[in-house]
């Protein structure tokens, strides 16, 4: 009931709010239109190439004869999956890592923190290639999340550590080790959900981070090129070299809607962060901050 | 002086966590495949002609050392490190028998180049333009560069390249899309030259500035509208210091410490950035390089480029930390 009441106060008052569902909504329903599609989606040939939009292919046809359309859906689909995974793994390593450093303090946060602060600081590309570049083969979609997740938590964790810092010189944290609560209760019950708010904008601009990553990796065809994603869509048109041959549908299209996903979950991180911060809250309410 | 002693030291000891961390990664990740890669990128190296048993050895010997086959585990780890550090990852076998440090070397000017110039253009417009949208709420020009900048801020830098090039180079094709400099030109004449250098470097300068660019003005622009609320700004207000002194010295040059620290946070993803930039527009830097030495199943070329990417990045990193007390005095005094 609570959050239903969020969610309108923040329809009403926050037009980026607003927008930022719609686009993502817009791009979810989409993924969900590929449980409906009529072609499997690694056939090829099964529509006749080269085809314009038109009635009968809304958004045209490639080169390997499927329909951009529903290549689309299912590209969508694994692409917002793999950011969704990420963003989950990742964090639940950095809820860990920020929540204990920021409890613990002392020698237990300098070490976190140096680990942290270094995947914070280290060029991320060029160890991903690597991983892809001894794996081969075995690089599969699910690997692939796993690795970007074991990368992408350091940010937030420093985040949520600061939090964390905070939370522990309040009165009601004194009282919960005065009553005797181990350090894991306290963590889990008193502090994660002063965090929560914090994490969900995070989580929308880690899913952008991830599938910004995954479309990179995909197009230079780093990952692995049998599961349909946005990447691997414009890695194909590439190698077909779709731009220059005039089938700018093939490229242009998973490319414009990877550009809502982007902007849609950017809007839902900035406004929730705004809904987070009271005084900004305040003075959209039309109040003095 | 102590003071400034303490931190120069802590801000080592942080590098040196930074490089070891990052370069233990490199050495898991090569030792965790199930794949024989010795033999592996041999083959691969070798299948396009023939090379000499001799140098097939040499190769040999240097990826089983590379790779750390070599040995006990202990000496093989510490046979990897010794590699490391002398920045000696064996002749290229793809461009075989130039060695990959020498390989390196020749790309990394450009990529030098194009991230210092984009980066410090980046950073300066984005903070300057964020912090007059700051203090001068209400202008109209600023706050439609702060939607344009924010629609733009989240998309990857891959797509916002590949849509630069698709307008430069198919739609309104004004300028060079690919390449450092023309192919033949005629480099004897030094100006003619460095403008050629310049007019390939605008589209990939551009396309990392369009990114990179909202992330730096909408931090800049909520840190002084913080800032201005300040009593010390009201009252500096009030007693008539000029707008433009109150806004160099009273609110940039608050707000510019965060920004700092956040370029130096922000280096290794801006290099991730300027390695694709680089591979969209062909240009001749390190991502170029590494790109291709994937492609041509070059190890000794993609190690090479990894462990000496961390290593600039963190160097750069300490550069920015070692230089932040001219900027924020109170490190020095605490």
């Amino acid at each position: 009931m609570n959050t239903l009441r969020i969610l309108r106060d923040l329809l009403r008052y926050n037009g980026e709010f607003a927008i930022g569902l719609v686009l993502v909504l817009i791009v979810a329903a989409i993924a969900l239109c590929s449980f409906f599609s009529p072609y499997p989606p690694m056939d090829v040939y099964v529509v006749p190439p080269d085809i314009p939009p038109s009635w009968e292919h809304p958004l045209g046809t490639t080169s390997r004869g499927q329909d951009v359309f529903w290549q689309l859906t299912f590209a969508i689909r694994n692409t917002l999956l793999f950011g969704i995974v990420v963003a989950f793994l990742s964090r639940i390593i950095s809820l860990a890592v920020g929540l204990i450093s920021g409890y613990k303090g002392g020698w237990v946060d300098r070490i976190l923190m140096s680990i942290n602060d270094t995947f914070v600081v280290v060029p991320l590309f060029p160890i991903l290639v690597l991983f892809y570049f001894i794996m081969r083969d075995e690089m599969t979609w699910a690997m692939l999340a796993i690795i970007t997740a074991l990368l992408g938590w350091a940010y937030d964790a420093r985040l949520i550590r600061s939090i964390a810092m905070s939370l522990r010189t309040r009165e009601f944290t004194r009282q919960a080790v005065f009553s005797g609560m181990s350090t894991g209760k306290i963590v889990l019950q008193e502090h994660l959900p002063f965090v929560l708010p914090i994490v969900f904008s995070t989580t929308m601009n880690n899913i952008n981070w991830s599938i910004g990553i995954e479309v990179t990796l995909s197009v230079l065809g780093f990952t692995d090129i049998n599961t349909p994603t946005i990447g691997g869509m414009i890695y194909w048109a590439n190698q077909h070299t779709a731009l220059v041959s005039g089938i700018w549908w093939w490229v242009t299209f998973p490319v414009l809607l990877v550009i809502m996903l982007f902007i849609g979950l950017f809007l839902l991180a900035i406004s929730m962060n705004e809904y987070i911060d009271p005084r900004s809250r305040l003075s959209r309410l039309g109040g003095q901050a | 002086m102590k003071a400034y002693l303490a931190y120069l030291s802590k801000r080592l000891v942080q590098f040196a966590v930074v490089v070891f961390v990052g370069i233990n990664i490199t050495y898991l990740v090569t030792h965790m495949t199930p794949i024989n890669p010795v033999e592996q990128s041999i083959s691969a190296a070798t299948s396009y002609g023939a090379t000499s048993p001799e140098a097939i050895e040499m190769m040999r010997q240097s990826l089983r050392q590379l790779y750390g086959l070599e040995g006990s585990p202990w000496e093989q780890y510490v046979n990897f490190w010794k590699r490391v550090l002398v920045g000696d990852f064996g002749p290229s076998l793809s461009a075989f028998p130039t060695p990959v440090s020498q390989l390196i070397l020749r790309a990394l000017p450009w990529t030098v180049g194009l991230l210092l110039v984009s980066t410090l253009l980046t950073w300066f417009l984005g903070n300057l333009l964020g912090g007059l949208a700051g203090y001068y709420r209400n202008s109209r020009i600023l706050r439609a560069f702060g939607v344009l900048s924010m629609g733009l801020h989240p998309i990857p830098y891959y797509v916002v390249a590949f849509v630069f090039l698709i307008i430069f180079g198919f739609l309104w094709p004004v300028l060079p899309i690919s390449g450092g400099a023309t192919m033949a030109s005629d480099r004897s004449n030094t100006l003619a030259f460095a403008l050629d250098i310049v007019v390939h470097s605008i589209l990939p300068v551009l396309s990392l500035m369009a990114v990179g660019i909202g992330g730096w003005f909408m931090g800049m622009r909520s840190l002084v509208s913080n800032i201005v609320t300040e009593d010390y700004v009201v009252y500096a207000e009030l007693a008539g210091v000029k707008r433009g002194k109150i806004m160099r010295s009273y609110v940039m040059r608050n707000a510019l410490g965060p920004q700092v620290t956040g370029l130096a946070l922000q280096l290794g993803a801006i290099f991730n950035g300027a390695i694709i930039t680089e591979q969209v527009f062909g240009y001749p830097g390190v991502g170029s390089l590494l790109i291709s030495a994937v492609h041509s199943g070059d190890y000794s070329l993609v190690l090479g480029i990894t462990t000496i990417s961390i290593v600039a990045v963190s160097a750069a990193v300490l550069l920015i930390d070692l230089l932040y007390p001219l900027i924020d005095p109170r490190v020095e005094a605490r």
